[in-house]
């Protein structure tokens, strides 16, 4: 029993921080992009614009929420959910401090990269239930480049595992040596574009493309439910920032205490920042570039660390 | 052509379950279409099998309410044929009206045009290349090339006071003089603008991801280019080395030296690449223009208030950010003119999506109208 309210705990502090994280992150999306525009972005409302996203917030949540009468009712209705809530039950096992996460579960690691995928369902049945055909093509492309992606990203991840002899997220974070950065300097670059890739970003957006498929999977959405979707993106940007920083750099880079953690949400911030800026600064690819850069070149490169981290094993 | 999707008796697939193309209706509120254009596009899978435009979405009937007015009535109508280079269009009706009443521009007012002209170049690319960075999805190039539009736009206001429709090119000369130090103002923006040029040079057409999606998309050989009658940096991009402004001269373009940029391969690349490299050739111009700059009148003195040309007919084109832009003139002698017929370069152009974006797919749509830079102002009428 004390493990259901544990969970229910984790769940709503989960909530809420990815609430916080879209709150921030659209708010730092659109200062990043503003100044790489040369622009101001929003500076009106709030300190440096701060309180923007709370105002688009309530606006989104006073706003009508529109079904399409040709659409699949409570497939409709349930897709947002099935893209944000697995997104949420990831942050329960990134080790946020020495020896702790949430869930501290013996395959926490597999937890991590597995749990997220069911994403890929919520985003197939939102194109899929919204009888739209741009919605269709958005859904089937974001299916498949989700799917493609996971290989490499998991294999970037297994390297470490295998460093650490563990599969759990935990295990990884407190074995972690200072050596192990430029050690794993190739997983960590296909982690991070596959990151990317996964959380269909640019310039991997393939799935919401505006300027081709106008929003793509979610373009039937409006209201509270588009702001699932938009809160599903932030929070998988916060997530596999968090994870990276924890996995790839040993949460804080091993320094104990405060300013342990302070080093580690420096580097996620570091890593969520990156995500916007590579997302204002290149064009989108084709999906049959994306596809061949999944698996000609990110997942050959992923091999490449897999073996590499294997010849050093034994000398370890 | 029917609005009407065709529907198309389905085939059945092996396992008894029928196979159709997936019909997608792009435009005419689409983000990409630049306006309202719309595209009804066949897809197999994910290859585009047919892509038929449908235009008519922006007709306003330019060319008849240009029979109810008089001829200088019409220049504010030529401003909103094509509205990202309202310059050429007043310049292309002004100079048949010239050529049918047989009035005299003085030297002033030509070397005004041209400056005007090719500064409206360099906007009108300006945003071509923009809207094409933005429908791959690069929407941050969109903003830098607004950066150098705007100047352009600055000077145009101070000129003229006008921002998009400029109404300054008027029969038999233009509407306002230089204001003191619009010169000056000019040859600045054209010392930076070739280190702005450069710089989106590399930005984007250097960039690895650009490079895949337009290069190899939407090849257009030099002989169909002909054929489908493009003309501007659809043409040129192809190979075909035709600008009115060198092959059929007009105004004071002999005395200009400049040359004409022509691309190799016929892609999206080429097209797109070809827009920035003439912004380089407008500059040089530019500064020519300034050095020999003539004093003088800016208008034809002792012009009739109503101009009512002589019975006849006349035509004359001009080279336009689109390519060769052309405006037939009828008069019956009154001061309206019976006919007005614009020969609009960009439909031309758009009439090759259909045949441009067949075998590629549908993301490849949007960058083949890019490098098209329709504008459907000019294309509906």
């Amino acid at each position: 029993m004390s493990g259901f309210f544990w969970g229910l705990v984790v769940g709503l502090a989960a909530g809420i921080v990815i609430a916080v994280a879209a709150l921030i992150g659209v708010w730092a999306e659109r200062k990043v992009s503003a100044r790489i525009q040369m622009r101001f972005g929003p500076q009106e409302a709030g300190p440096f614009g701060l309180l923007q996203t709370l105002a688009d917030t309530v606006k989104l949540i006073l706003k009508e929420d529109i079904t399409p009468t040709q659409a699949d009712v409570p497939v409709f209705r349930l897709a947002p959910l099935l893209v944000f809530v697995p997104v949420a039950a990831s942050l329960a096992v990134v080790p946020y401090a020495a020896g702790w996460a949430p869930f501290n579960i013996a395959s926490s690691v597999v937890f991590f990269l597995a749990v997220p995928a069911i994403s890929v369902i919520g985003v197939l049945l939102a194109g899929w239930s919204s009888r739209n055909s741009y919605a269709s093509i958005g859904g089937i492309r974001g299916a498949a480049q989700m799917i493609s992606y996971e290989l490499p990203r998991t294999l970037s991840v297994l390297a470490l595992c295998l460093l650490a002899g563990s599969i759990s997220t935990v295990a990884v974070h407190d074995s972690w040596r200072f050596w192990w950065i430029p050690l794993n300097a190739i997983g960590f670059l296909v982690y991070f574009i596959a990151s990317i890739a996964e959380l269909n970003r640019g310039p991997f957006d393939l799935s919401e493309a505006e300027s081709e498929l106008v929003a793509g999977y979610f373009a039937d959405y409006s209201g509270i439910r588009w702001a699932i979707f938009m809160m599903a993106e932030y929070g998988g940007i916060v997530a596999a920032s968090l994870f990276g920083a924890a996995l790839f750099f040993g949460g804080g880079l091993g320094l104990p205490g405060l300013l342990g953690g302070i080093v580690f949400m420096a580097i996620a911030a570091v890593l969520a920042i990156t995500m916007l800026w590579v997302k204002w600064t290149f064009p989108r690819m084709r999906p049959d570039q994306l596809m061949s850069l999944a698996w000609k070149v990110l997942t050959p490169m992923a091999l490449v660390q897999l073996v590499l981290v294997g010849l050093v094993i034994p000398w370890r | 052509m029917s609005l009407e999707v065709e529907s198309r008796t389905p085939v059945l697939g092996e396992d008894g379950l029928p196979i159709e193309e997936l019909v997608v209706n792009v435009g005419p509120s689409h983000p990409s279409t630049h306006g309202v254009g719309r595209f009804i596009v066949h897809l197999d899978g994910d290859v585009i099998v047919r892509c038929d435009p449908v235009i008519g979405y922006l007709h306003r009937g330019i060319e008849k309410m240009a029979e109810n007015r008089t001829y200088l009535q019409i220049v504010p109508l030529t401003d909103r044929l094509d509205y990202v280079g309202s310059m050429y269009a007043n310049w292309a009706y002004c100079r048949t009206v010239e050529r049918l009443a047989g009035i005299r521009v003085p030297e002033r007012a030509e070397y005004l045009r041209v400056i005007v002209c090719e500064l409206q170049r360099i906007a009108s690319h300006m945003m071509g290349i923009g809207a094409a960075a933005a429908d791959t999805g690069a929407f941050s190039m969109f903003l830098y090339t607004f950066d150098v539009r705007e100047r352009i736009i600055e000077l145009f206001e101070s000129l003229c006071g006008s921002r998009l429709t400029y109404n300054y090119v008027r029969p038999g000369g233009v509407s306002f003089d230089a204001p003191e130090g619009w010169f000056e103002g000019v040859s600045a923006f054209t010392e930076n603008v070739d280190a702005q040029l450069a710089e989106l040079d590399s930005l984007f057409f250097g960039n690895v991801i650009t490079r895949g999606r337009l290069k190899g998309v939407a090849v257009l050989s030099a002989e169909d280019a002909v054929a489908w009658g493009a003309s501007g940096p659809v043409a040129r991009g192809s190979g075909v080395n035709w600008d009115l402004r060198k092959h059929d001269p007009y105004s004071i373009y002999p005395r200009m030296e400049f040359d004409v940029v022509v691309g190799d391969n016929g892609d999206a690349y080429d097209r797109d690449r070809c827009r920035l490299f003439e912004c380089y050739e407008s500059a040089k111009i530019i500064d020519q223009c300034i050095a020999q700059m003539p004093g003088g009148s800016f208008k034809a003195e002792g012009l009739p208030r109503l101009i009512a040309p002589p019975a006849g007919d006349a035509y004359d084109h001009i080279e336009s950010a689109r390519g060769s832009l052309g405006v037939y003139l009828v008069s019956d002698g009154s001061p309206r003119p019976y006919r007005m017929k614009v020969r609009s370069p960009a439909f031309c152009n758009l009439a090759l999506t259909s045949r441009l974006a067949v075998g590629h797919t549908l993301p490849d749509l949007v960058v083949v109208l890019g490098s098209l830079d329709p504008v459907f102002g000019e294309i509906d009428r």
